[in-house]
């Protein structure tokens, strides 16, 4: 799968209450998330976000709380991918687990600038950076992760196993 | 080569004889948790399974905690969700308000959660069960609706590092200050992916709550879990509350840890992690004098009655500052009720404070103590990202409750010791 977007970039350890506030956490409505996605970080970025943007940012990306409203608001923003130095543990989970992908690579979460595009293979988990140019390769997913993903998440994951 | 205590308990629940780090292993779980904020997206995936129940109607805890008693209508529909699930599923352990309690201060107390217990939580503190022994780590809603389904769950063993607190604690430092030092020191990624074993003599020497208190922050340092092996004052703890049989676990004298970091307990001053990261911890002494606009006495990492009986202990017969507001939570129904009866409660209003039914409430900017904007708190809580405790202009520091019943009556950071000393 090839995903190519614009790049919107952050900094070191944004946690779960900037990517969404916990005042917006008495529902569960995607679209509502999406709406404060990354707001007390970027107030602009709901807004302006389009579909198929990439999310870049430096070490330790969604640490903090365990809320899936994390990723969920993210994806449901429209982003089709976060590259980030590293991931804080219970994001990275929630983001394979809902289907958001997501790529470890400092080298690129250190090259792409916001405004950049990027072209990312995810299978190969590769980053090439299409405005100043520069090829990037990710860690890729243990298997085991590759099956989740491949069976469409953890839920359909789950209902293969007790089918 | 040994197993550590947390190689140990997976590899028991994962029915090996043994079990490395970076190995995946599924689980057994002894417990699966959520609270009204997790809850109803786990709901909502485990219906989409189409299941008649869940794996152990007793096995799964439901607390309705941060936004309760319901701050507004969108609340009470989350916990109207929650509510509706646990009567059809027939889920024993539902705590509704009147009932509940913060979740981490209410599972050991209850007796809920056990040594050599491995169990998932849709709350980052969940790793706070580590105190008593236990494999206990937070997932997200996802995971939580696939545990409450198979009642196993899939995780990557952990490598461990070890942090042995040498020594006697100096008067007025607890579980907080230590915690809070050992995150200065390896910075809030400095675990990531790990388990932090905690031991040594303070550590001995610590009550369970304070172990309590250390194991919550684990995640602060981005760890998988923390844990506390078990000794007498763990078995002291529980006897007379499990609900069930548990078998606890030790490490192996020749376990391997990936890094060992040692503290004489006794350089540990009283310590205050400044805006908006915990790893900004500082002696109190370098943070003295900062004014501040409202203090937070609860949370998980605090909310326990050795936390409020400290926290009285400064306020009996003071006044806090009228510059500031006084905000004490106590962490659950039984908590409260002990409080009362030993005449704490009593203490805190007569100081000025507000005193509240069991929330998470400020915690996470949800309700009961919102800050405005160049507004400053100290909170015995555990985190303190930009716009935790309402605006994104506000700011937050944390310590213990002795600096935070200290400053509150001063109404700027203080050390304990000052005020005592009066
Ligand atoms: S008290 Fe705070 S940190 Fe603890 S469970 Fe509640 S919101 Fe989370």
């Amino acid at each position: 799968m090839i995903i190519t977007g614009r790049v919107w970039k952050f900094g070191n350890d944004v946690d779960t209450d900037l990517i969404i506030p916990a005042r917006y956490l008495n529902t569960t409505d995607p679209l509502e998330l999406a709406s404060h996605c990354m707001e007390d970080a970027d107030k602009s970025f709901a807004g302006r976000v389009q579909p198929g943007d990439i999310i870049v940012a430096g070490r330790n990306f969604g640490c903090g709380s365990s809320r899936e409203h994390a990723p969920v608001a993210i994806k449901n923003a429209g982003v089709a991918c976060v590259i980030a130095g590293s991931f804080a543990r219970i994001f990275y989970r929630n983001a394979v687990n809902i289907g958001l992908p997501i790529l470890e690579c400092e080298a690129a979460a250190a090259a792409l600038q916001s405004g950049d595009t990027a072209e990312i293979d995810l299978t190969a988990g590769s980053v090439k950076n299409l405005t100043s140019p520069g090829t990037y390769q990710a860690i890729p997913f243990p298997s085991f992760m590759q099956q989740i993903i491949e069976a469409g998440g953890l839920i359909n994951y789950v209902k293969q196993r007790l089918a | 080569m040994g197993m550590t205590i947390t190689e140990k308990i997976l590899a028991d629940h994962a029915d090996r004889g043994r079990v490395a780090p970076g190995e995946l292993v599924n689980c057994r779980l002894d417990l699966v948790l959520a609270n009204d904020i997790t809850a109803p997206m786990a709901v909502q995936e485990f219906r989409k399974l189409g299941l008649k129940k869940v794996y152990d109607p007793g096995r799964v805890v439901l607390v309705m905690d941060h936004f309760t008693p319901n701050k507004d209508i969108k609340s009470a529909e989350q916990c109207l969700t929650v509510r509706e699930f646990a009567r059809e599923f027939g889920i024993v352990n539902y705590f509704d308000v009147g009932a509940m309690g913060i979740e981490h201060c209410l599972l050991p107390e209850q007796g809920l959660v056990l040594p050599g217990d491995c169990m998932i939580g849709a709350d980052s503190h969940t790793c706070t069960y580590g105190a008593l022994g236990a494999f206990a780590t937070g997932v997200g809603s996802t995971d939580l609706a696939a545990g409450m389904a198979l009642g196993e769950c899939w995780f990557k063993v952990p490598e461990s590092m070890k942090f042995v607190f040498h020594g006697q604690l100096r008067p007025w430092v607890g579980g907080k200050d230590l915690i809070l030092y050992t995150i200065g020191r390896i910075g809030v990624e400095g675990a990531r992916y790990r388990a932090m074993e905690f031991t040594g003599e303070a550590i001995g020497a610590l009550s369970v709550e304070g172990r309590l208190t250390m194991c919550n922050m684990a995640v602060e340092a981005g760890a998988k879990n923390g844990i506390v092996p078990p000794d007498e004052k763990t078995h002291a703890y529980v006897a007379g509350r499990a609900r069930r049989p548990y078998q606890a676990f030790a490490g192996d004298p020749d376990a391997a840890y990936i890094a060992v970091h040692e503290y004489e307990a006794g350089q540990i001053e009283p310590q205050v992690a400044f805006p908006h990261l915990p790893e900004n911890s500082r002696p109190v002494s370098e943070a003295a004098g900062i004014a501040i606009d409202q203090v937070v006495i609860g949370s998980c990492t605090n909310g326990r009655l050795e936390d409020l009986r400290i926290a009285a202990g400064i306020l009996e017969g003071r006044k806090a500052s009228n510059k500031l507001r006084l905000i004490v939570i106590p962490g659950t129904q039984e908590i409260y009720l002990q409080a009362m009866r030993e005449g704490l409660l009593e203490t805190f209003v007569e100081a000025g404070a507000a005193v509240s039914t069991p929330t998470c409430g400020p915690c996470l900017g949800g309700h009961m103590g919102i800050l405005a904007h160049g507004e400053k708190a100290l909170a015995t809580t555990n985190r303190n990202f930009v716009g935790r405790m309402g605006s994104p202009e506000s700011e937050v520091y944390l310590a213990g409750p002795a600096v935070a019943a200290a400053s509150a009556i001063t109404g700027f950071i203080t050390h304990p010791e000052e005020v005592v000393k009066q």
